[in-house]
């Protein structure tokens, strides 16, 4: 080993043993995790942060509370994790106030672990199962979201003791070449949406000669829809970036960009301090570890604007300009920011990097499929029941995922179709579920991995609005430059809203399917190539929902609110209740003669309330369409 | 919009102070657009013009970029604001009644200010809660699962009574009590 090779591997030596020291001291005591990322906040965690600060402070006990990220399990936000000596490490879901100022009494002080709210421990034992027991653990592989939830993220420290930056100490002692030939020897492809092979992007880089070079994290994230980079950059940022030194190390350069979308403040804060504690640890700046490798990182935070996750848009985006695409080659790895070679690499796929420096290529390989090696990672919303983040092998099929891992579609309706890959991607159905997902065959089904959005409808779902919604998005954000994705999409987004209002015509299918060609070969960035998918898919799987809104005016999922109206049925209305009439915001809803209720369809605004209302009770209320008149509601 | 008396002071002093922060470089525009953005919550054509003078760039660029990103705003914003998500999974839930639940209850359309500049109605594509949708910004403290009777009360905690159903006309008068305000 060379002397810059042992200085550095002593320095890392150091920072990890002291690290460990300190975690060691705090696992000698009880201790309570609470997930704060941006899910954990909006479902009241600080609330119960406070009350365990509170508690604990008052009752004098010897317990630290440290703030986590999110372990994915969205829908049970906000979760508490307690480690106690003598009991395993236990998980709770759902937890308010109430469940809190509880697990300090019951559990902290007394010894009753409270299992009635425990959702599963985190290592096996005796007393409690653990997540692996459930079908969710059990098909879930964590690599880049393992620690996420379980450290602390506003702590190095805590990333150190796990092993954290070893890989980078590893990468410094190494040729950049032999870095970049792992990588390529991983086959890892960018997670950003694209799936191009990451090696090869590193290695263009690399060989491209030039004394200034820059790396940029896209943390971007402009699927609506998507959230696994956030989770990420809040939960455990150090991970990705030791992702961006380590990229930077093996391609040279000595400038670093995080371009963080301006929608995650949370995610920037904790950013801020990520990188403040490597500074200060000697792990960015100047000769990093103790070696001649220089670097440092800037954060640059976005001003919304889809396009701008696009990398040259990005790009033009940092250098003070509107975000607007310009014509590759050249690409940004040859001449992109200030005309430097330039690589960009996603929040994921930086994420992956230190694992794949410390535990080789042929680990990333053994998982996954041959062609898209290594885990997915996904955020389920819509209509599924397991919301949140999960990652699995390559190569799982959208059944397991939606059914096993996301253990099924929410109160007992119907499957319809899954959105995946969001404004660039498409609508599959039922028939479509057993598709392994990874990027070729998903491609191949006319959707799109994307950045791992998914989006579960039911038959609640109308795939026209569906289609409409993600048109006017890509209308909103196109930039504005290509002639047909500029008018191509509003010409779409026209006759998708038409025949949402029921004002479709004979010949809109085939009209759209022709702009959507024209769009398709007509755009120069991945925004307009993309735009048409969901529009593509939604005609391919429910072409019948678009027959029935254009020749019958109907909507057969009753979402589009012009083609619906909604009633009150005399069968199952009680005389004795009248919710329904107190939710109205509108007073349109009204008590008959004759005690019943019902809808005066004039005033009525559509709004769901009496329907959300009545469900539990009488289940009432009913929509109809195509639309119906007032009288003669049965 | 016409400024009012003392805020065109200001709004110089504010973007002179932003300035000092940066470099006078054409690529810390969108930096400096922020900043300006954060003191004042939204960019006068003003401060717009001062910018363009400092970094000697012509004062069309610093307005094509100021319009071209979603997050920057022309007008002065209310003094709350309300995001309401309109992202994938929010839509899907029904995000779009709860904007309307708003513009009913406040009197205002989408990306509109109430004439007595307490409240902006906005729309944000995913803040990244999806699981969570539908999903409402309420200043800076993320709603979760919102349904239309929580929009009530959201604006009940803003002093603004109008959810009671059984008499309220739905354009009464703006409560203005500086109770509900604080938190
Ligand atoms: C319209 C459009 C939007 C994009 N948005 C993102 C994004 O939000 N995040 C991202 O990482 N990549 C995005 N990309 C892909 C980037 O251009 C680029 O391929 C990616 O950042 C490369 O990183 P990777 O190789 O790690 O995937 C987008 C591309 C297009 C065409
Ligand atoms: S779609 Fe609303 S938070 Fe993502």
């Amino acid at each position: 080993m060379s002397d810059s090779a042992l200085v550095v591997e002593q320095n890392y030596e150091q920072l990890k043993n002291l690290a460990l020291q300190k975690h060691g001291e705090i696992k000698e005591k009880p201790y309570v995790l609470v997930g704060t990322a941006t899910c954990g906040r909006a479902a009241g965690a600080l609330g119960v942060l406070d009350t365990f600060r509170n508690e604990i402070d008052n009752r004098q006990l010897d317990v630290n509370i440290i703030e986590v990220g999110c372990m994915g399990h969205c829908y049970a936000e906000p979760m508490v994790i307690i480690y106690k000596p003598g009991f395993p490490p236990l998980c709770y879901g759902s937890v308010d106030e109430g469940k809190a100022a509880r697990l300090v009494t019951d559990f902290l002080i007394e010894d009753d672990p409270c299992f009635e709210f425990a959702m599963a421990a985190l290592e096996p034992n005796d007393l409690f199962p653990t997540f692996g027991d459930y079908p969710r653990g059990v098909y879930e592989q964590k690599v880049i979201l393992a620690d996420c939830g379980l450290i602390d993220p506003e702590n190095i420290d805590d990333y150190l003791a796990c092993g954290g930056y070893g890989a980078l100490a590893k990468a410094l002692a190494m040729k950049p070449e032999e870095v970049i030939a792992e990588i390529k020897d991983a086959q890892l492809r960018g997670r950003g949406g694209a799936g191009f092979p990451t090696g090869i992007k590193w290695e263009t880089c690399h060989d491209t000669p030039g004394p200034l070079k820059y790396v940029i994290c896209n943390a971007d994230e402009g699927d609506p829809g998507a959230f696994m980079d956030r989770a990420l950059l809040e939960s455990n940022p150090h991970q990705v970036l030791e992702g961006l030194v380590i990229s930077a190390c093996a391609v040279g350069a000595s400038q670093g960009y995080l371009y963080v979308r301006a929608e995650y403040p949370l995610a920037i804060t904790r950013l801020h301090t990520a990188l403040e504690q490597a500074r200060a640890k000697g792990l960015l700046g100047e000769s990093i570890l103790g070696s001649s490798f220089s670097f440092d990182i800037e954060i640059f935070k976005g001003s919304g604007a889809f396009v701008c996750g696009e990398e040259t848009a990005l790009i033009a985006s940092i250098e003070g300009h509107a975000g607007i695409p310009t014509h590759r080659p050249p690409f940004p790895a040859v001449s992109g920011l200030r005309g430097k070679p330039t690589l960009i690499d996603n929040v994921k796929t930086l994420s992956y990097i230190p694992h794949i420096v410390q535990k080789g290529a042929d680990w990333f390989k053994s998982i996954g499929t041959p062609n898209s090696p290594g885990t997915a990672v996904f955020a389920l919303a819509g209509k599924v029941v397991g919301t949140g983040l999960v990652e699995v092998p390559m190569g799982t099929t959208l059944r397991t995922l939606i059914y096993d891992v996301g253990d099924g579609i929410k109160d007992g309706k119907t499957f319809k179709a899954v959105q995946i890959g969001g404004p660039s991607g498409g609508c599959l159905p039922e028939s479509a579920l057993d598709i392994s997902i990874d990027f070729d065959s998903l491609r191949e089904a006319g959707a799109m991995m994307g950045s791992g959005g998914i989006v579960v409808l039911n038959e609640d779902d109308c795939m026209v609005e569906v289609a409409r919604f993600f048109l006017e998005f890509v209308q909103n954000e196109s930039c504005g430059k290509c002639t047909f994705c500029r008018l191509g999409t509003k010409q779409m987004l026209d006759i998708l809203t038409d025949i949402t209002k029921g004002h479709g015509r004979p010949g809109d299918i085939e009209l759209l399917l022709d702009l959507a060609e024209d769009i398709k070969t007509g755009s120069l960035c991945g925004l307009g190539k993309t735009a048409p998918n969901p529009v593509l898919t939604t005609i391919n799987f429910f072409r019948h929902e678009y027959e029935a809104h254009i020749n019958e005016g109907r909507c057969p999922a009753l979402m589009c609110k012009d083609l619906i109206t909604f009633h009150i049925s005399a069968e199952k209305c009680s005389k004795l209740c009248d919710a329904c009439v107190g939710s109205c915001p509108v007073e349109a809803v009204y008590t008959r003669p004759d005690m019943l209720k019902a809808i005066h369809l004039d005033k009525c605004v559509k709004c769901d309330n009496c329907l959300t209302t009545c469900r539990t009770l009488y289940d009432a209320v009913i929509k109809k369409s195509p639309p119906a008149a007032e009288e003669g509601v049965s | 919009m016409g400024l009012m008396e003392g805020e065109l002071e200001i709004i110089r002093a504010e973007v002179e102070a932003v300035l000092e922060k940066y470099d006078l470089d054409r690529e810390k525009l969108i930096p400096i657009l922020q900043g300006v953005q954060v003191k004042l919550g939204y960019l006068p054509k003003e401060a717009m013009r001062q910018i363009a003078e400092a970094l000697k760039v012509p004062e069309v660029d610093v307005y094509g970029v100021g319009t071209f990103y979603n997050q920057f705003r022309m007008n002065p914003p209310g003094k709350h604001q309300f995001k309401v998500c309109m992202g994938t999974a929010c839509h899907m839930t029904g995000g779009r009644i709860i904007m309307e639940s708003f513009e009913r209850r406040l009197s205002i359309s989408e990306g509109e200010t109430t004439p007595d500049r307490e409240f902006s109605l906005e729309r944000v594509a995913c803040v990244g809660c999806c699981a969570l949708a539908p999903v409402v910004v309420v200043d800076e403290t993320v709603e979760a699962k919102v349904r239309p009777t929580r929009v009530d009360g959201i604006l009940l905690g803003f002093g603004l009574e109008r959810a009671a159903p059984e008499k309220t006309a739905p354009d009464e008068g703006i409560d203005q009590g500086e109770e509900g305000r604080e938190q």
